[in-house]
């Protein structure tokens, strides 16, 4: 069998809908590597030597049918252990729309790498067993996606083909899942009853189930609102780097002082209004430049440089936001804060000391930080709070963080750029914890 | 309707393409590198992925200068078309270049042979590790893509090298959002991947898109070959045929430059990018299977050189 790829999308793709990141959820058992391995399959993506490498150990390992869920097998020591134990990054494009997926393991011990599977991605898709239904892991893992930020779930309901392709089996666990669903406050949900394995409802819609009248897997993917695609956000530019060519013989560079850094949300264009954080100065955009060209808007997720019209005095660590428009809509504007009240997960095998100092890392400026409070942890299982003195390796808490220098934030919840952060602990240099500002 | 269902309602001028997304990400990434790091360096060999990089430097630090030098581990045995386009490349640019060579390590015994037609490329380690001390490089930015090999999967876009070089992959550093991480005590470093993202068809399709300028041998030429292994064996100085060889001459072009020893051509009519564009979109073999005779030892060769502090 080979692969071969459309030719039409070689050249740039005419309806280009952008670039989309998600995570797969689930354990070995759900047949998560099947669904991935799947994917790259029916889309093409898998070639020919990639493909006979795994018909070769499908054979030598006994099996009738290749294994598609050895595609995603990632490194030796995993390979040995037959579990995947990191987070893998896959690929593949469809000609309108290119993918990332970030392949997770499931088991509650990895609750740190779903994490940070999660943290980058726009949708989550969810497998469940449709011989089991709902599982501890799959409260875990939906809880965890909603905390990440993620607001589109896809809940694959896998394995139908061990249930006769029943509607009975497929209805019963969607009215499961919405329940407690709407407890966690999920919002935008959908489910697909699905065969991996036979390939049904995941590229191709297969012949098995025609009372399933929504999309299969691929076309609701490729109808996925993209990160910063459906609302309206205030304009958020952390600044990387500030550019100062300093050239004497040209006129036009002598005064140049760029501010590079990627728009994390919203846009701006030449001659708006901006406030400078922490300092709170306001100025001007005079230009957006990329090389030598100039632009009149620069958009979410786009890196330019600015050029303000004032000379002020911005560096690295620094924000530039949107003006206010009125004084009614003071939200508009980052907090300028000391006090961090967050949701953190702990990712370091070393448990948190509350004595220590640590690092506090958001959008481009760092801050020394202590933990001043642990409000209570929460168990990921049961949702259960309970009052703790320490953290330990994937615990789940909501803390009060006192920093040394203020740091501008958002809301997680309403902007996850710049309500993100990650604690490093110095001694080490090692990144030890994941931040949500509450 | 779920919203899953729905277009999306952000007009479609504003959604990036998948280019444009990918570019921002990596220019991001560099100005990272730059933010962070008190002395990085990027990786040139060129290479079309670290011709990209260049491209993506341009326009991350313009019309500034590049916060780094560009530096290059010659094995001695690369082809004079790429060193040429290296040193013309970086001199369009106005950039330093820093080369530093596997025989000089040889010549200092830190490199010993096991016999003179041993692969030169697992070696440059060494060699970039020497480097890194001479100049106390804190940072080395590489063109190494997730998509290319299986334990570059799950590497880190930031990843932290101890100061003998080594990659652990059980012991990474987690890496969230974009709050990359490249912080590291005197002697240790990091190798920053700003294409990371990017598959094999991306860097063609932007290379196409951006016009850039890629050395002669990537495009379709005649060269004497013989067949090897079920791969194309060029014939050069130092890969001369075996008694009993048939040697061809074939319309051929790399995909993957690297040692004249280890890399191999393939068989291909294309001589412009778009040609080369198209034909990265129909291939059916990987470009590490189609042309790497050092990865072809092990499924888990390229993890096995990475533990050892390969790029």
């Amino acid at each position: 069998m080979s692969a071969i790829h459309d030719l039409p999308e070689a050249s740039l793709p005419k309806n280009n809908t952008g670039l989309l990141r998600f995570l797969t959820c689930g354990s070995v058992d759900d047949g998560k590597s099947t669904l991935i391995g799947r994917l790259l399959f029916d889309t093409k993506t898998i070639l020919a030597d990639t493909l006979s490498a795994i018909e070769r150990t499908s054979h030598r390992r006994g099996l009738d049918e290749v294994d598609l869920s050895l595609l995603t097998d990632g490194l030796q020591a995993e390979r040995e252990q037959g579990i995947t134990i990191d987070v893998a990054y896959r690929y593949f494009s469809t000609g309108t729309r290119k993918y990332i997926i970030a392949d997770a393991p499931g088991h509650e011990q990895y609750t740190r790498n779903m994490v940070t599977a999660a943290s980058t991605a726009n949708l989550a898709i969810i497998l469940i067993d449709a011989r089991k239904g709902i599982l501890t892991q799959t409260r875990r893992h939906s809880y965890l996606a909603h905390l990440m930020g993620i607001q589109h779930i896809v809940v694959a309901i896998n394995k139908m083909d061990l249930v006769n392709y029943d509607q009975a089996v497929f209805e019963r666990i969607r009215c499961d899942y919405l329940a407690f669903a709407e407890q966690l406050g999920i919002k935008d949900i959908h489910f697909i009853p699905m065969s991996a394995l036979k390939g049904d409802m995941v590229v191709e819609r297969g012949e098995q189930m025609p009372w399933y009248t929504g999309l299969a897997l691929l076309d609701v993917l490729e109808n996925a609102p993209t990160a910063h695609s459906e609302e309206e956000e205030p304009f958020r530019f952390p600044v990387q780097f500030v550019c100062r060519p300093h050239k004497s013989d040209d006129p036009e560079l002598h005064d140049f002082r760029g501010f590079m850094g990627r728009v994390e949300s919203g846009s701006i264009g030449i001659g708006d209004a901006v406030t400078l954080l922490p300092s709170g100065k306001e100025t001007h955009v005079k230009d957006i430049r990329v090389l030598d060209q100039s632009f009149d808007r620069a958009y979410a997720e786009q890196s330019v440089t600015l050029l303000l019209t004032d000379e002020i005095d911005i560096s690295r660590g620094d924000m530039i936001v949107q003006s206010e428009i009125s004084p009614q809509e003071r939200t508009a504007l980052p907090l300028v804060t000391r006090q961090l009240n967050a949701m953190v997960c702990w990712l370091a095998e070393t448990p948190l000391d509350r004595q220590r100092k640590y690092l506090v890392r958001q959008a481009t400026r760092e801050s020394k930080a202590v933990v001043s409070a642990i409000e209570y942890r929460i168990d990921v299982n049961s949702l259960d709070r309970a009052p703790v003195e320490s953290l330990q390796m994937n615990d789940i808490a909501h803390v009060v963080i006192r920093l040394a220098q203020p740091l501008s934030v958002d809301a997680y919840a309403t902007n996850r750029a710049i309500g993100a952060f990650i604690i490093i602990d110095e001694s080490t240099n090692n990144t030890v914890a994941a931040g949500m500002v509450l | 309707m779920s919203t899953l269902e729905r277009q999306p309602t952000r007009p479609a001028k504003h959604i990036l393409s998948h280019l444009d997304w990918l570019e921002s990400e990596a220019i991001y990434i560099l100005r990272e590198v730059a933010g962070q790091c008190a002395n990085p360096a990027l990786l040139f060999s060129g290479g079309k992925d670290s011709i990209v990089l260049l491209r993506l430097a341009e326009k991350a630090f313009r019309p500034g200068r590049f916060p780094f030098p560009l530096l290059n581990i010659d094995t001695g045995h690369n082809y004079p078309e790429v060193l040429a386009f290296r040193d013309y490349r970086a001199a369009q640019l106005g950039e330093r270049l820093i080369v530093r060579s596997v025989e000089d390590s040889m010549r200092r015994g830190t490199v010993v042979l096991k016999s003179p037609d041993e692969l030169r490329n697992k070696h440059q380690s060494v060699t970039l590790l020497e480097a890194i001390e001479e100049f106390g490089f804190d940072c080395c930015i590489g063109g190494a893509r997730r998509d290319e090999e299986k334990a570059r999967a799950k590497e880190r876009i930031f990843s932290f090298r101890d100061e003998f070089g080594q990659w652990d992959p059980k012991n990474q550093r987690p890496e969230l959002w974009d709050l990359y991480n490249a912080r590291v005590h005197k002697g240790e470093n990091i190798r920053a991947f700003p294409i990371s993202n990017w598959t094999e068809l991306d860097v063609w399709q932007y290379i196409g898109r951006e016009q850039l300028e890629i050395p002669s041998i990537y495009f379709s030429h005649e060269r004497p070959i013989v067949r090897r292994n079920g791969l194309l064996q060029p014939i050069t100085k130092l890969t001369p045929a075996n008694p009993g060889e048939v040697v061809e001459t074939m319309q051929v072009r790399f995909r993957t430059l690297g040692d004249v020893t280890c890399t191999a051509p393939v068989a291909s009519d294309a001589d412009t990018l778009e040609k080369i564009i198209l034909e990265t979109a129909s291939t059916t073999i990987t470009e590490r299977g189609a042309t790497r005779l050092d990865d072809q030892t092990s499924d888990a060769s390229m993890e096995q050189r990475k533990k050892e502090g390969y790029f």
